[in-house]
Formats: C-alpha cells, sequence, structure tokens
C-alpha cells in the first residue's frame, strides 16, 4: 500500500519547525508503525537526507519510549495501544498521515518527534516513592494486602509513562500521570503512612513544570495506552484535599 | 472551582422553585410571598456567599483556562480526534455565554432592586419581579435569548456536575454512575425548568 | 597471563556469603560521603545498586541512554522473580534454587555465586513488597506463586505479565528517592563510550550526551556497569533496539576480562518474524508454557489451518520428548527441541518456521476468565502483533535471541579483572552458567543492587578513603576522550551509502546462521570470515547523515554496530574452544543419539574468559576451574 506522511520536522529546541511531506511507496500492512518509519528512514539516508527522528526502544509497548501524535490522536487510531504496537493494517491504501510530537510547554521537542520529557521526572523525584531503606523490610507476608487493592494498585501501576495523556489532554494536564502513581501507593498499606506528603510534593511539583490543569475531560484515560482510569485522578483529589485539611503542616 | 460550582448548582434549584411559583395559578401571590422571605437578613448572608460563589468561579474559570492555553504554546496541526464529551470540551465557551446572560439578567433585576436602573411601568415596587418578568419574557427575542441560554446553561451542568465531585474526589465504583445519571437528570430539570417559564408566558400567558 | 582468583570464600556452602560478609571491610558514614561511584545503566541491576549506594550515603553518578531510568530494558521481563519462599509448602528451599540453577545452568556457573543469588533472593522479595511493587495476591492478602521452566516447584512471584515493569519501577522509585535527597545524580540520554583508568585503576568514563552531542568526562573512585546483555548482537532479538554490547565492549578493550561470550539464550516462545522490516521479536512470556500446551502438526508440510487438525494428528513433541518435565522443560531445550521440528519439515505457518503453543485445553479446563487473569495482558499483545486472537486460535510462536550469560568476567565481589570496575545483573557472567532459568535474571539483578554489590564495593573502597576527588584533567581521562573523538570523527566521515541498520541486519543474519541454536566448527569459522568482510564494508560504505554535534540517532547506531562485530568475532571464538554441547551451545559435533546435548564435563568444566589483544588480533582465553563440591555432576535430563 502506499501511504503520504505529513511529518513534523524540527533541527533542534531552538529552532521553529515545520511539517514536510512524505510519498511512501509499497508499504506492508504487517509493518508495525515504527517500522514503516525505519522503511522510510532507510530511504531518507539512502538518498542522503536526515532521517526522521522518533523515539522508540523496546517495541512492545512496555518502555514508554515511543509516542507519537498520529491523526490527531496520541499513540494513534486504535485505543489500548502504544505507536509501537500499532500496525499499518488499520490503515488504508492512500491514506494522508500526520504524525507530531507531543505538545505541551512541559514537553518541549528536542529534535522532530522527539520530546524532553524530565518533567515527569522530576514529578516522580518530588515523592513518586515509599521511603524504605534496602534491608529494612519485614518478610514480605508480615504486611497483608488484599487482593481486590493489589489488583487495583496493579491497574494503577501499569502507568509506562508515555506522555499520552498529556498529549491527549486539551489542558496539557498531567493528572492521570501523578494520579497513577498517588493511587498506587495510597491504596495500599505499605505506601499510606507517607500518602499525605506525597500526594501534596507531587501535585506542587506537576504544577511548578507548567502542565496545564485539569477540567475532567476524560480525554487521558480515553487515549492511555494502558488503559489506565480517571478514577484515580478522583482518589488523589481525594488525597490531596485530605493532605490539605488534614495533611500537618510541612516545612 | 468544584466547590464554588456546587454551591451555585444548589442555589440554582432555589431559584428555579421560586421562579416556577411564578406559573402558580394565584396570580403570583405565592411568588410573591417567597421573594419576600428573601428579603429575610439571614437570606442576605447567603446571598453574599452566591456572589462571592460566582466570583470565585468565574475569576478561577478565567484563570485556569488562561493558564490551560499557555500549557500548550503550539498547537496540534491534525485536529484532535480524542474522544471526550462535548459539553466538556466547551465547558469556558458555554460558561462565557452563561456569564453574558447571567449580565443581562442583573441588569435587569438585580440592577433595578438596587436602584441603578429605573423602575419599569409595570412593576408596583423594585421587589416586585413578576410583572418585570412576564414583560420581559412576552417580548420574543429576550425569551429566545432566555431559551437558548438556558440550554447552554444545561450543556454546562451536564458536565459540571459530575465534575465536580471528580474533582472533589468524591467517587467510588458504586456510587459514580449514579452520580452521572443524577448530574444529566439534574441538568435537564434546571435548563428545562427556566426554560419552560418564558415559553408559558410568550405562549400561554395573556394578563 | 593475568592469574583469575575468584576469590571465593572458604568453608561450607551455606555459611560462604554470611562469614565473607562479617569480614568485609566498612567505609564510616563520614567517608562515604566522599567517596563517588558511577553507575553505568539503570536497569533493575543499576537502579537498585544506585539506590542502594545513595541509601548508604555515597555519591552516586548514574547514567543511561534513555530519557529515563524506567525505560531500562528490565521494562520487559514478563513472566517473574524467583525467590526461595517455599509459600507453597512444596518442600522449596534455597538449596533447592542453587541445585535447580547450577543444574540448569549445565553446570558451567560458579556454585559459591549462585548459592549467594539465591540465599538473598527472599530479601529481595520482602524488599520489593515494602516498595509497594503490586504482585500477585491470593485472597487471604499473602503472596502468590507459579511455577516456570526446569523447576518442579512452585516460587516465582509475579505481577501479571509485567513482573519486570512492576520491579523496575519499584527499583526506579528507591532510585528517586535517592535522587531527591541528593545522594543520586540521574544523567540520562548518556552513552558510555569509553571507561578512563588511572594508575591501573577504574576511575571514570567518557561518555556522550545524546542531545547536544557534546563528550563528557566523569570521574569516580569505583566504575559499576550494570549494561545489561549483547544479545541484540542477532539484530532481531527480545531485546529494546537500543540495548548494546558497546559500555562493557569499551571495558573488556581496557583490560576486563569477558567471560562465555557464546553462551546465549534464545528463547523458545517469541512471535515469529512476520515481515521483512521486522526489526524486534516480541516475547511471549515462558508462564505461558504453564498452560499452553506446544505441537506441531504429525504430518511433514500440514499446511492446514491449526483448528482443523484434529488432536490425534498433533504432536506435542515435548510432552512426547520429555515426559517428566513437559511443556516446561527449560529454555534451551525447548528451543532446539522447535528447531528441530521446523528444520524437519513441520513448522507451522507460510514460513514453516513456527510451533503452536495452544491454550484450547487450559480454557476447557479453567475457564476462559482464570486464563485471561493470568496472561490477559499477553494475549491482548499477541493479537495487536499479530491480529490473531489467541483464544480461539493457538499462538504461533518460534525461538528468539534473548539472554547473554556471558558477560564481563567477575570475582566474588562482582569486580572484574580491572581493579574498581564492578559489573553487575546482566553484563557479568557469574550466576547462570550455561543456560538461565526463568525468572532467575530478576532475581539476580536486583540481588546484585541492592544487597550484594553495596557490600563488596565498600571493601574495596576502604582504601580510597584519602584519595580525595578524581581530577578529570589528568592524561588518560585527555587521552581516552581524545580517542573517542577520534573514533567519531572517522565514522563519520566514512561517507558512504548505507545504513547502520542495514549493516546490522546482515550481522545479526551471520550471527544467527553461524552462531545460533546450533553450531559447528566450520560454521563458526566461516561466521568469522564472514563478519570480517562486512566490517570491512561497514568502514567503507556507511553512511551517517547529519553532525555528531546534535541528536544523531544514526551515529549511535553505528558506533553499537562497530562494536558488535568484534563481539561477534568472540562469540565466534568462544564457541569454537568449546568442544562440548551445554546449555544453550550445542555443537553439532558433541551430541547423543537421541539429539540431546553432550557435555565434556572433564576437558570443559570451566569459565573461558578471554582478553582482548588488539582489532582483529586473536584473544587469549583465560580458564577458571569450576569445582562443584556440593552438587554431582550429571546429565542434565528433563525426561
Amino acid at each position: 500500500m502506499n501511504v503520504t506522511l505529513k511529518i513534523w520536522r524540527q533541527q533542534n529546541a531552538q529552532t521553529k519547525g515545520k511539517f514536510k511531506t512524505y510519498p511512501l511507496r509499497d508499504v506492508s500492512p504487517e509493518m508495525s508503525f515504527l517500522e514503516m518509519l525505519d522503511y522510510l528512514n532507510m530511504q531518507l539516508i539512502e538518498k542522503g537526507e536526515e532521517p526522521v527522528a522518533f523515539e522508540h526502544d523496546c517495541r512492545e509497548g512496555i518502555c514508554g519510549t515511543c509516542g507519537l501524535y498520529i491523526n490527531g490522536r496520541p499513540h494513534g487510531p486504535m485505543r489500548n495501544t502504544t505507536t509501537c504496537e500499532l500496525h499499518m493494517r488499520e490503515f488504508k491504501h492512500g491514506e494522508v498521515i500526520y504524525i507530531e510530537p507531543w505538545r505541551a510547554r512541559a514537553f518541549p521537542v528536542l529534535k522532530d518527534l522527539i520530546v524532553d520529557r524530565s518533567s515527569f521526572e522530576r514529578i516522580m523525584h518530588a515523592a513518586g516513592f515509599i521511603s524504605t531503606n534496602t534491608g529494612s523490610a519485614p518478610e514480605a507476608n508480615s504486611t497483608p494486602v488484599s487482593k481486590i487493592i493489589a489488583d487495583k494498585a496493579f491497574d494503577a501501576a501499569v502507568c509506562i509513562g508515555c506522555g499520552a495523556c498529556v498529549a491527549a489532554c486539551k489542558n496539557s494536564s498531567a493528572m492521570l500521570y501523578a494520579a497513577a502513581k498517588v493511587a498506587q501507593y495510597a491504596m495500599i498499606p505499605q505506601g499510606k503512612v507517607e500518602a499525605k506528603e506525597r500526594v501534596d510534593k507531587m501535585v506542587r511539583q506537576m504544577d511548578a513544570e507548567g502542565f496545564g490543569f485539569c477540567s475532567n475531560t476524560y480525554g487521558c484515560e480515553f487515549d492511555c495506552p494502558k488503559g489506565i482510569s480517571a478514577d484515580f485522578i478522583a482518589l488523589m483529589n481525594r488525597e490531596f484535599f485530605s493532605s490539605r485539611v488534614c495533611g500537618h503542616k510541612q516545612k | 472551582m468544584a466547590l464554588a460550582g456546587i454551591f451555585l448548582m444548589l442555589f440554582l434549584i432555589s431559584h428555579l422553585l421560586t421562579n416556577l411559583l411564578m406559573l402558580a395559578a394565584d396570580g403570583g401571590k405565592a411568588f410573591d410571598r417567597a421573594v419576600e422571605l428573601l428579603g429575610h437578613p439571614a437570606v442576605k448572608i447567603v446571598e453574599y456567599t452566591l456572589f462571592a460563589a460566582f466570583l470565585i468561579h468565574i475569576l478561577l474559570g478565567v484563570i485556569l483556562q488562561l493558564i490551560n492555553y499557555r500549557a500548550r504554546p503550539v498547537k496540534y496541526k491534525k485536529a484532535p480526534r480524542t474522544e471526550i464529551s462535548t459539553f466538556s470540551r466547551y465547558m469556558f465557551h458555554t460558561g462565557i455565554i452563561i456569564f453574558v446572560f447571567l449580565v443581562i439578567h442583573l441588569i435587569n433585576f438585580f440592577f433595578v432592586r438596587m436602584g441603578w436602573a429605573p423602575l419599569p411601568e409595570t412593576a408596583a415596587h423594585s421587589h416586585d419581579f413578576r410583572p418585570m418578568a412576564v414583560a420581559l419574557f412576552q417580548n420574543p427575542w429576550y425569551s429566545g435569548f432566555y431559551v437558548i441560554s438556558m440550554l447552554f446553561l444545561g450543556f454546562h451542568l451536564k458536565h459540571g456536575f459530575q465534575s465536580a465531585f471528580q474533582s472533589l474526589g468524591l467517587n467510588h465504583t458504586k456510587y459514580t454512575p449514579a452520580i452521572k445519571i443524577i448530574g444529566t437528570l439534574y441538568a435537564i430539570f434546571i435548563s428545562v425548568g427556566f426554560a419552560i417559564i418564558p415559553v408559558y408566558f410568550l405562549f400561554f400567558f395573556s394578563s | 597471563m593475568q592469574k583469575l582468583n575468584a576469590k571465593i570464600p572458604e568453608g561450607p556452602l551455606a555459611e560462604k556469603w554470611s562469614r565473607y560478609k562479617a569480614g568485609l571491610r566498612l567505609v564510616s558514614p563520614a567517608n562515604k560521603k566522599k567517596l563517588e561511584i558511577i553507575v553505568v545503566g539503570t536497569g533493575l541491576a543499576g537502579a537498585s545498586a544506585a539506590s542502594a549506594l545513595g541509601e548508604l550515603g555515597y555519591k552516586v553518578k548514574a547514567f543511561c541512554f534513555q530519557d529515563s531510568p524506567r525505560r531500562a530494558h528490565s521494562v520487559a521481563a514478563q513472566g517473574g522473580i524467583n525467590a526461595a519462599k517455599n509459600y507453597k509448602n512444596d518442600n522449596d528451599s534455597i538449596y533447592r534454587l542453587f541445585f535447580d540453577t547450577i543444574k540448569g545452568g549445565d553446570y558451567r556457573a560458579r556454585e559459591a555465586n549462585v548459592y549467594r543469588a539465591a540465599e538473598v533472593s527472599n530479601l529481595v522479595i520482602d524488599h520489593f513488597s515494602a516498595l509497594g511493587v503490586p504482585f500477585a495476591r491470593d485472597y487471604g492478602g499473602s503472596l502468590d506463586t507459579r511455577s516456570f521452566g526446569g523447576v518442579q516447584v512452585s516460587r516465582t512471584f509475579y505481577a501479571k505479565g509485567q513482573t519486570g515493569q512492576q520491579c523496575l519501577l519499584g527499583a526506579y522509585s528507591s532510585l528517586n528517592r535517592q535522587v531527591a535527597k541528593g545522594n543520586v545524580k540521574m544523567f540520562p540520554r548518556r552513552d558510555m563510550l569509553d571507561l578512563v583508568i588511572t594508575e591501573g585503576r577504574a576511575r571514570g568514563i567518557i561518555t556522550r550526551n545524546l542531545v547536544s552531542g557534546e563528550l563528557e568526562r566523569h570521574s569516580a573512585h569505583a566504575v559499576v556497569l550494570a549494561t545489561g546483555g549483547y544479545g541484540t548482537v542477532f539484530y532481531l532479538s527480545t531485546l529494546g533496539l537500543g540495548s548494546n554490547a558497546s559500555a562493557a565492549w569499551s571495558a573488556h578493550k581496557k583490560g576486563a576480562l569477558f567471560a562465555n561470550p557464546s553462551f546465549i539464550q534464545i528463547h523458545p516462545t517469541s512471535i515469529p518474524v512476520l515481515n521483512d522490516y521486522q526489526c524486534k521479536l516480541t516475547l511471549m512470556s515462558e508462564s505461558l508454557r504453564n498452560d499452553g500446551r506446544v505441537w506441531v502438526p504429525k504430518e511433514k508440510g500440514d499446511k492446514r489451518h491449526p483448528t482443523e487438525i484434529p488432536e490425534d494428528e498433533r504432536d506435542y513433541y515435548l510432552e512426547r520428548r520429555y515426559p517428566a518435565f513437559g511443556n516446561l522443560v527449560p529454555r534451551d531445550v525447548a528451543s532446539r527441541a522447535a528447531k528441530e521440528r521446523c528444520d524437519a519439515g513441520y513448522g507451522a505457518g507460510d514460513s514453516g518456521l513456527s510451533v503452536y503453543l495452544d491454550f484450547k485445553d487450559a480454557i476447557e479446563a479453567q475457564g476462559k476468565k482464570a486464563i485471561q487473569d493470568k496472561y490477559g495482558n499477553l494475549f491482548e499483545m499477541y493479537e495487536k502483533i499479530t491480529g490473531i486472537n489467541p483464544y480461539t486460535q493457538p499462538m504461533r510462536i518460534y525461538p528468539a535471541g534473548h539472554y547473554t550469560m556471558g558477560g564481563l568476567w567477575v570475582d566474588y565481589n562482582l569486580m572484574t579483572t580491572i581493579p574498581g570496575l564492578f559489573a553487575i545483573g546482566e553484563s557479568n557472567f557469574s550466576d547462570h552458567g550455561a543456560n538461565r532459568l526463568g525468572a532467575n535474571s530478576l532475581m539476580q539483578c536486583s540481588g546484585d543492587g541492592y544487597f550484594i554489590l553495596p557490600n563488596t564495593i565498600s571493601d574495596y573502597l576502604a582504601d580510597d578513603i584519602r584519595t580525595g576527588k578524581i581530577p578529570t584533567d589528568q592524561q588518560p581521562f585527555q587521552e581516552a576522550e581524545e580517542a573517542v573523538k577520534e573514533k567519531i570523527q572517522k565514522i563519520m566521515a566514512i561517507g558512504g551509502t548505507r545504513s547502520a541498520t542495514s549493516f546490522h541486519k546482515k550481522l545479526g543474519k551471520i550471527m544467527w546462521d553461524h552462531c545460533g541454536m546450533r553450531r559447528d566448527a566450520e560454521g563458526l569459522r566461516k561466521g568469522k570470515e564472514m563478519l570480517n568482510e562486512l566490517e570491512e564494508e561497514f568502514w567503507k560504505d556507511l553512511r551517517i547523515p547529519g553532525s555528531d554535534k546534535e541528536i544523531n540517532q544514526e551515529l549511535e547506531k553505528a558506533l553499537k554496530v562497530a562494536d558488535f562485530f568484534e563481539v561477534g568475532r568472540l562469540m565466534c571464538e568462544d564457541a569454537i574452544q568449546r568442544e562440548e554441547s551445554c546449555g544453550a551451545h550445542f555443537r553439532e559435533e558433541h551430541q547423543t543419539e537421541t539429539g540431546e546435548a553432550r557435555r565434556d564435563d572433564k576437558n570443559f568444566a570451566y569459565v573461558a574468559a578471554w582478553e582482548y589483544k588488539g582489532h582483529r588480533e586473536k584473544p587469549e582465553v583465560h580458564k577458571e576451574p569450576l569445582h562443584f563440591e556440593n552438587v554431582e555432576i550429571k546429565e542434565r535430563s528433563y525426561k
């Protein structure tokens, strides 16, 4: 099949970018979307042009490195699918495909389709952990966790940190990302001890990074490749209020 | 935002119930009684809170919208296809329409009451709202504007109701679906409830 | 000749580690603050080491090529993590975990190291649980386990099919805590391009900032490599595309011996190749073999749809050949058995290069829901990639390059032959012998990082408390940076016509055909020659567009491919030298009448550690004999 690609090209963070059009012939429907881009890049290199820079690593939907805004949706037209898991059989012969980087102030473009997601890192540095030292853990089964809670915590913990929630949100809000981690720890007994401090620090950091505010449109939930529920955002809100109202004053 | 919204939603119920009394076939007696009650000093406190709630809701709405706009300096070229409810996408826009309505609404009634605007001929005194309303509603342009505004208010509430619960963290796997249904019913009730009043005075009422 | 001293402590096996640990020197908290440690790689081993060292008070600099530590390829481990908790009361024990690992590794691992890994496995589970890793649980709230290939107990802890992700995120969270405390400084988007040695000790690294293209010098009192395996030498593998050998290889070139390079695990259950442009083989967790049954048609070249092939015309060849372990034989055995069937013409699919993994019986016996609970995400993943629903049709699977048991040679302290250079996790060679058992890799990585290295490294650093900060303007740093700069200039200047990937593909094919699941001396020699030819072409015809002073993914790839030629040659060399079949290393010349591997314990019960002698120079092998005092060496039988 043949497709026409309209791809955002930008030399680096300082320069302005623009769209470039690439007609691509003989694309196999069995190719993954990224293999299709590899195929394009191989042709560009042979022609002596600079290949399109995009990020990827595991190519099996778990590392969260890849993330392209494809035809108006993060990770493309399929639900619960990362860009690397998307296959060309989901596109039609002759289709025009727009490929853009994640757009958000907190995710500046580094080159072409690569964005800097270090703002996500700093949210985790703020308090995305349970403070326990190596060697200080009690015997694992001495802290029972209800299966229902453990399963729910897992549902939150599957976040791959790709940033699709921010890309999908009309406000570029990172609520789902932060909420998934806050919720995972707030639900289980190991994480409850410092839950109030955690949510406070993480939300503050998130706001400081320049993400937008949540207006509960649930676009994040719709486009999360791991199907993380926006219910966790409500849970984070609850934790946040409880931290503000009942938490101790922090220095 | 959510707290102010919830307060405003509660206010809307009482406002609607009061207004609906205008439709009572008693020549407006019950409505006048209700208006009298609103003059009670205790209600004054509620009134000030109400102004505050409006102010907070509107101000926060504008600030959040500005911040959210700034959060994506370069927009997508391809229009987003992420499926979200239309109502949630246009909360700010419906908000503006409601704000415009509110301003006109205040000019028509509140300004008169405060003596900032001249008393319409139909009214006996500045608290005699029913004749004022009747006169306005019999103007098809005004009624039309009113009904359309109420429609947008309904859209705003449809999303706003459950959104407020979500923002306050009041969700639960068992009860959240019910909240969503109640929210929809509430939005319909408020917007239809308000809208039938001008429709009634325009088409079915002769003084 | 460097003499290999593994420093295995004396004493009974079960007491070696605790006695040895008690004798290790410490560094006082006040001095720890003055000591810097570089950790390269932030997978499960690197992240756990960096965080544990940070907790102790050392000043840690952690490096990764990804934009975040959370993306290291440990994230893709699916099935689980082993520990000798005996929660199932199935008579499991540290000794049994040790024994299974030694046996699974076909008696080519060091007893003392393996026992220690088994010993700390329980601490690892406790620690991860405390870190909030959402392992699967029973309704009573206690941890659940399942069984895995090569063992007869249920000791594998899991979080659906995403155990690696969850463990890595656990380690990442502990790393973040140390970043917040200022004990760990993160350097993401950096490729380590060389190791710096001053006065005989590893004192720093040269990195390339992948965003600005700048070369940077970083110094420390010790360097820890946690850079994973080199399975991408096959091009098509289950690894992340960024996984590479270059960091470890630069250390090897600077004098660190490389042990058992040819021991590379071929995972039996990966999604087969579907198109020519494929760059990755996606793993389907081994845990699927708990409930899935592997088969091929009994008839050669039977191209009927799998659901149309009746029960009595299916050959459940694993159950037939290995009745005691059935579908749960270890990976090397399962992979070779699949290849044997396919080579004999019984393979499924158009290419004939796949076998069926069927869940029909399991779904009938346990219900779809139960299967969904256990493997839901794996089934989804399979469907996304192939477009086939595995609930109604059997999966098609084929072996793929996966895990490297070989790696940098380390002693009992996890230190390489370069003083001050440590290697942990997959990047060292120590615990898995010639074949790794499923779910042992997460166990070893986190054990090394959290519980072993922090103890042994202090013994080394105890000498360094008066050293002070290591300046980076010393000559060895300058020289190393110069060398890297030259290499980059040289590779950028080739100005040929072909992409790095096109070379990598060819290289991978050579390795897969000549140094893959089955090897013979002639093929290995031929493979080496082909690598030489391809390497010459590479240095003539490579094209890297763009500049090296910016993000240049082609340059990154090319530098990695350049090293893979050398890695590939050493793998062949090692495979030629080892005139026996053991674990993942199968030599056609050394098999039994029934086609099973024939080991030669008399002549080859050793670790082959290779010394680099220069580009295209014949490397020198050093042998560390393996002593088995606590297990009886037997033919490894799963029948």
